[in-house]
């Protein structure tokens, strides 16, 4: 039987199922999702996208699905437990695909000693209330603001051109809502902890829409957990509309387990004077593949696209980028950097396109990667397609190992080899921490990828600021 | 000038009826210890051969320059007794304060006491000089069974250090070396001597590329860090360096072996007259 097979018969034989316990909006597109999932099928790695990530093979495992809604028992406060109050966020926990709305009086409890914010997930975020921030379950807002979900959902993540994106659409029941209206500005970050958490190997699939619209300002850290020691496999898709002045940061953090295979797709589109970062970073894993497409559809619109990976073991890490420069006048800025020891894999293929129009556009695109060992194995596909003549654009990349003339001037120092190894390392992938625009989370993810480095990341135990 | 002569084989076992300074390097000469020996030291790089067996003794206390034209073999010296693992030793043997030190780890050699001032000083971007210095201090203090400075008696004893070779607390903050000019990484050198303290450091063209004025701060931050104990070998084309540091012994070094070994005016003789004559004393 193909892969595709059990995905196909799953839906026929519960669609019912799935609507019913979803929302009107999410429901709305199911059908087109699944004929594009069907006649397109998994990609192969003859598909130039998906070269290096075998998608097939990974979605052929027989994995549970929650497509009831049953409650599955957790609490995540009790594993997450928040000890670096250096930084003050709005947090939110996801389990599996569900907003966590949790036990009341636990998360007023929290929420006095300052930890969470309200919990009752409707209007909250900011402390100053009614400013019409909402925050919260996809599915319980498709239901409210059915109007304004269904004016943005599924209209950048198109299920004819990929396979996994049709079938997060077919199959995606709830997820994450952000609406920020005109010219708010969330002062406080938000946190989203996103926790795997199943007792049989499980898949899941997650939906994420968020809408800035001008002038509007928010800043977002999501980080993904595994809980459970069995297998995942998430799909997730994120799709984010920035207004015209709005400035969205959003980082994503990556602690999973290494039988956690995730699949995330990340569309962003861009209007006027736009200024949006985004920094994925994936600490551990097992495979992962991201898929991370910008377009800037409005002048002076400005994008800050970084990631890094640091893998050991058998983990591999796929990133696919593209930025669309599609109006003259924008400025993108991409930076990726690996960390590959042991037997891990890494790819990177990003593919920067600046459209006939698109005059006086900047774009410097930089892929540099360490392999530590020999086994270790990094293929990277820098893109540059330019239809304008008049922009300043560079690319980039590089596949080395560490430089062994600093090596032996620490070494000279007094410094041993494994220290002098790891401060290389550190410094190698800094610069990409250093993107990050709050100092809470910079500082706290220099003190995680050290721990990292050195090993002692051997278990998920909380996630950036609620460890 | 005869006097001066050695013969590469059995070098330094002239019998002299006055002993000169220079000349106490066999048993039992002169009252100071013994620092470093080395003993028929050869050693080669990709399979070359470069060090064509080395006798040189350097007692505490004493400075030694090392001069020779390029490609003599004088960084490749420096390179071995620092363990840069580049370069094999074939033969031959080098005991510090009585160990076998071409047995130990580079570290190990730095914990002991040895420092190179770096010809080219090596930029790290990304590491900071604070972190950098911090953890070389850290681990040599380990190595000595001291308990790691903390962050505020670290800073302090970095700005004591600092002042020293005058090196500006803006660049201690930047990474190590990086867009540092040629003089800033010099005087950086000698900042990292100042906070680790050697007994034995050995100066690779520590004056070249650098101007008159940082040449003078960076030879009295020297001399300001030695102490009756601290002995040093330096590498250098050039007497004005020379005429900072005051050398007890002066050797010249050609196609891998000690050739000549003099007091200071020997450097300043080798300055008016270069090395040909040298040459032509040895039938090279």
């Amino acid at each position: 039987m193909n892969s595709e097979q059990q995905y196909i018969e799953l839906f026929g034989q519960c669609e019912a199922m799935i609507c019913k316990h979803s929302a009107e909006v999410l429901n709305a597109p199911r059908t087109k999702a699944f004929a594009d999932f069907k006649q397109q099928g998994f990609p192969t790695r003859k598909v130039e996208d998906y070269k290096y990530t075998d998608v097939s093979k990974l979605f052929a495992p027989d994995y549970g699905l929650n497509l009831n809604r049953l409650d599955i028992p957790v609490n995540p406060y009790d594993a997450f437990r928040c000890d670096v109050p250096n930084m003050s966020t709005a947090l939110y926990f996801v389990v599996n695909d569900s907003f966590y709305k949790g036990d009341k009086g636990q998360v007023d409890k929290q929420a006095r000693n300052g930890t969470v914010c309200s919990p009752s997930t409707r209007q909250l975020v900011n402390s100053s209330a009614g400013n019409g921030v909402l925050m919260g379950s996809l599915k319980e807002m498709a239901e409210q603001y059915p109007e304004l979900v269904a004016k943005y959902y599924g209209k950048l993540a198109d299920t004819s051109k990929d396979a996994v994106v049709a079938l997060n659409t077919m199959l995606a029941q709830d997820g994450v809502f952000l609406y920020v209206p005109r010219n708010v500005i969330v002062e406080k970050p938000i946190q989203l902890v996103n926790i795997l958490r199943a007792d049989v190997n499980f898949m899941v699939n997650r939906r994420v829409l968020i809408i800035l619209e001008e002038g509007a300002q928010v800043r977002l850290l999501a980080c993904d957990h595994t809980m459970d020691n069995v297998d995942f496999l998430s799909t997730q898709v994120v799709e984010v509309y920035v207004g015209e002045r709005a400035v969205f940061d959003f980082y994503e953090l990556e602690e999973s387990h290494t039988s956690t295979v995730r699949f995330s797709h990340l569309y962003v589109k861009q209007e006027a004077d736009s200024n949006v970062l985004l920094n994925g970073m994936t600490l551990t894993n097992g495979i992962t593949r991201n898929t991370t497409q910008v377009t800037l559809a409005g002048e002076q619109a400005e994008i800050n696209l970084c990631g890094m990976a640091i893998a050991d073991k058998e983990q591999h890490v796929d990133n696919h980028t593209f930025i669309d420069h599609a109006v003259p006048n924008c400025r993108s800025n991409e930076l990726y950097k690996y960390v590959l020891d042991e037997r891990a894999t890494g790819a990177f293929a990003g593919l920067v396109l600046v459209r006939p129009d698109a005059q006086h556009t900047s774009s410097q695109q930089t892929n540099r990667n360490l392999c530590a060992t020999r086994e270790a194995r990094m293929y990277t596909q820098p893109q540059l397609e330019i239809y304008a003549d008049d922009v300043k654009c560079s690319h980039g990349a590089t596949v080395g190992q560490l430089d062994e003339s600093a090596l032996f001037y620490m070494r000279q120092r007094g410094i041993s080899e494994k220290e002098a190894r790891l401060l290389l390392m550190f410094a190698f992938v800094n610069e990409v921490i250093d993107t990050i625009r709050l100092d809470a989370l910079r500082d706290r993810l220099h003190y995680l990828v050290e721990k990292r480095f050195r090993g002692e990341i051997g278990k998920c135990q909380g996630c950036t600021m609620c460890k | 000038m005869d006097k001066y002569k050695t013969d590469s084989k059995e070098q330094m076992q002239a019998g002299h009826s006055t002993p000169l300074p220079w000349e106490g390097q066999g048993e039992g000469a002169g009252d100071s210890t013994v620092l470093i020996e080395i003993k028929d030291l050869h050693a080669s790089i990709n399979g070359k051969e470069i060090l064509k067996g080395i006798n040189l003794t350097i007692r505490e206390g004493e400075v030694h320059a090392l001069m020779g034209q390029n490609g003599a073999g004088k960084s490749t010296l420096s390179n071995v007794l620092v363990g840069h693992p580049a370069y094999e030793v074939t033969k031959g043997s080098v005991t510090f304060n009585g160990k076998d030190l071409l047995a130990m780890s580079p570290e190990e050699r730095a914990h002991e006491g040895i420092f190179l001032s770096f010809q080219h000083p090596v930029e790290i971007p990304g590491v900071s000089m604070v972190n950098f210095m911090r953890t070389a201090v850290n681990e040599q203090r380990k190595y000595k069974g001291l308990p790691a400075l903390s962050a505020s008696e670290f800073l302090k004893l970095m700005r004591e250090k600092r002042a020293i070779v005058e090196l500006d607390g803006k660049l201690a903050n930047r990474s190590v070396n990086e867009g540092f000019s040629g003089g800033e990484k010099k005087r950086n050198e000698i900042f990292q001597m100042a906070m680790l303290e050697p007994t034995f450091a050995i100066l690779d063209e520590t004056d070249s590329g650098l101007d008159v004025d940082a040449l003078r701060i960076v030879a009295e931050g020297f001399n300001k860090l030695r102490t009756p104990q601290t002995s040093a070998m330096v590498i250098t084309h050039y007497q004005r360096l020379l005429d900072y540091l005051k050398p007890d012994i002066v050797h010249v070094l050609l196609n891998g072996r000690i050739v000549k070994t003099g007091g200071p005016d020997l450097a300043q003789e080798i300055e008016s007259r270069g090395f040909d004559w040298i040459k032509k004393e040895v039938n090279e």
